[in-house]
């Protein structure tokens, strides 16, 4: 057994091909993978540990799950290491990678005129749209929960501007937030009042798209009405019995309750918000005066545009570690706030 | 506040009663003109779509557009090749992303649910891993080597990877196999079927609402992508409707070019948000059960 490969056990089908595996007693197995002799007594001492059955099994469970291994392999794990070679490079695609060592990361941390403003900007965008946006989730789906008339009609139309495609929703939202004759400003001026420059002034792009952000947050509002219907009304009852009014009700039983799925939905905002493009490349270009330029912008303009795919891949790992240790954060912290019990 | 209105509470008091209206009385109050200015965008899309330059430019907006001009959707969608661009995002990315994707995922997940084997569900973090990654890391390394295989201009490089399943819809299959009992694979194995014709004749029978689900998201997400064909496509022949809607912008942007842009591009908009709304509206309860389910976004 301690002679054996430690590939043999687990990928069979990896390392003999299907062969004659099936039939033959699981002793035989190891045979003809080792040198004979002392493998012999260490074998017939401890047989393998799966009957034929099993070995059936994981050359089928492997079989089946092979098209994700393969894809797993090539489209996640080489990609990955390619990109700690790149990040290590200058390359530009027309000459071969020249090998910096970490130069593309002190440049970027050091002398690089925009990585700071960048960072500056993703935080600033990250930090308000994902709390607020939870939030407000949190707080629609708590209001569709109660009881109201046309609970789905409402539902949907709070739904709806999460599947729109991106590219029609920043259309409007340009032509909305237009400082001349946007929908919104042309109200302000009619009414004789100051107007908005959403998105052409530094001060107020960022606000804008978080405010578009918050507008496309459907996805969440439905998970968390969800969440909210798999709440005992027990519970609420008992609170009820307790003397417990709505607010304490909802301070102590359903935050409590939805917590996991409030992590959840943090996490996953996070996530996603690191690596918004779309909407702030079609609405403001990163601009005006680069206060929109986010990570995925700037990353996106230093591989396709300037062709500079070891900074590129520098600034993507850097992204990677920032999302990794925002999410190990979020996790430890969840142990205090975030409620695990009862059948769940 | 959330249930204080709820009809399990005896109205022993006018005062309690009256609290209820008030309470009731707030919550519409709120959600009124919440859904009104989630609703306004995309009302402003399709009435947009149905004016004329003086509509648009008139101070203050104009509500209900009179009269309406349905020409625009034809007019807009005659200024770039937006039938090509249609073909091109329906026969050369949409199709075939989700039929690759519900196919090899629904035999993955298979593998991850319904045979039990050693090592499966170690394997099977990594999917849920893979989850999580931030694709932003693989996006360079995948362009250089699809350059590289000569893919660039072509869909390859965004229909390909779907022969290899997705890792949400894996998670998603997965968990509605879990579901179905197990006396039933083990029924036809007595029989002699084998794993596949158990998962083709026997299980997928009972999925094909998850199947349904996987589907309908796979189809948003191609539709509605725009980062994958900018990052791949060069030649505007090629164009999704996505970059084509982008395209029409530009053009609508060149000042003298012609009258219209903005109604022309709020029609095009609309026509491309239709088939996802329309899409929505029929399989409402479909969605909703796939997005509580696994937390998928569209």
């Amino acid at each position: 057994m301690n002679g054996r490969p430690r590939a043999c056990p687990d990928f069979p089908t990896l390392s003999r091909g299907g062969d004659a595996t099936l039939v033959v007693p699981p002793l035989s197995l190891p045979v003809s993978t080792v040198a004979p002799g002392i493998q012999m007594a260490a074998v017939t001492a401890k047989p393998s540990r799966y009957t034929p059955r099993e070995w059936r099994n994981l050359r089928l469970g492997l079989l089946f799950v092979s098209p994700w291994i393969l894809g797993f392999l090539l489209f996640t794990v080489y990609p990955l290491l390619a990109s700690v070679y790149y990040s290590l490079t200058r390359y530009d695609l027309l000459r071969p990678p020249v090998f910096l060592g970490v130069e593309n990361y002190t440049t970027l941390f050091t002398t690089d005129p925009h990585f700071w403003n960048v960072m500056y900007n993703t935080i600033y965008y990250v930090g308000f749209s994902v709390p607020l946006g939870v939030v407000a989730a949190f707080l629609i789906a708590n209001l569709l929960n109660s009881r109201i008339v046309a609970r789905s009609f409402f539902r949907t139309v709070i739904y709806v501007p999460a599947i729109v495609p991106a590219v029609a929703s920043a259309m409007v939202w340009q032509f909305l937030m237009n400082v001349q004759y946007g929908a919104v400003n042309g109200v302000l001026r009619s009414f004789g009042l100051p107007i908005i420059p959403f998105l052409s002034n530094p001060a107020w792009a960022k606000p804008s798209l978080i405010l578009v952000a918050i507008w496309a947050q459907g996805a969440a509002v439905v998970i968390f009405l969800a969440a909210l219907q798999d709440v005992p009304r027990s519970l609420y009852e008992a609170a009820t019995v307790d003397g417990a009014g709505g607010w304490r009700k909802f301070l102590n039983v359903t935050i409590p309750l939805t917590s996991p799925i409030i992590l959840f939905n943090l996490i996953m905002g996070f996530i996603t918000a690191f690596q918004e493009f779309t909407i702030p490349w079609l609405l403001t270009e990163g601009g005006p005066m680069n206060s929109t330029e986010f990570y995925l912008v700037h990353l996106y303009r230093n591989a396709f545009r300037f062709l500079r795919m070891g900074k590129a891949s520098a600034m993507a790992w850097i992204l990677f570690l920032i999302i990794v240790a925002f999410t190990l954060v979020i996790f430890r912290s969840s142990a205090r706030w975030v409620y695990y019990g009862g059948d769940k | 506040m959330i249930r204080a209105a709820s009809p399990t509470r005896p109205p022993s008091s006018v005062q309690v009663r009256l609290q209820g209206a008030a309470v009731t009385l707030v919550k519409y109050a709120i959600l009124i003109p919440l859904t009104i200015s989630f609703a306004f965008p995309l009302y402003w899309m399709v009435s947009s779509a149905l004016k004329i330059d003086p509509q648009i430019y008139t101070i203050p907006p104009i509500l209900l557009p009179m009269p309406v001009h349905p020409r625009n959707f034809i007019e807009g969608w005659q200024v770039l090749p937006f039938t090509r661009y249609a073909f091109n995002s329906i026969v050369l990315y949409t199709v075939p992303a989700v039929l690759f994707t519900v196919l090899s995922s629904t035999i993955v997940a298979y593998g991850f649910s319904r045979i039990r084997w050693p090592g499966r569900d170690v394997l099977f973090w990594f999917v849920v891993m893979t989850m999580m990654l931030p694709w932003a890391v693989t996006m360079v390394p995948l362009f250089i080597t699809f350059k590289w295989l000569g893919w660039l201009d072509t869909y390859r490089p965004l229909v390909v990877p779907a022969l290899f399943g997705h890792p949400y819809i894996i998670f998603l299959l997965r968990q509605f196999f879990m579901t179905l009992p197990e006396e039933l694979s083990d029924a036809a194995r007595i029989d002699g079927t084998s794993e596949f014709g158990i998962l083709f004749r026997i299980i997928l029978p009972l999925t094909k609402p998850a199947l349904a689900v996987v589907a309908l998201f796979r189809f948003i997400w191609a539709w509605n992508d725009y980062l994958g064909p900018l990052i791949y496509l060069r030649d505007e022949t090629r164009y999704p409707l996505a970059l084509g809607i982008e395209q029409l912008r530009q053009r609508a942007n060149d000042i003298g070019n012609f009258s219209n842009g903005i109604p022309y591009l709020m029609a095009v908009s609309t026509i491309v948000a239709l088939p996802i709304i329309a899409t929505f509206f029929l399989a409402q309860r479909t969605f909703i059960e796939g997005i509580s389910l696994t937390g998928l976004k569209g």
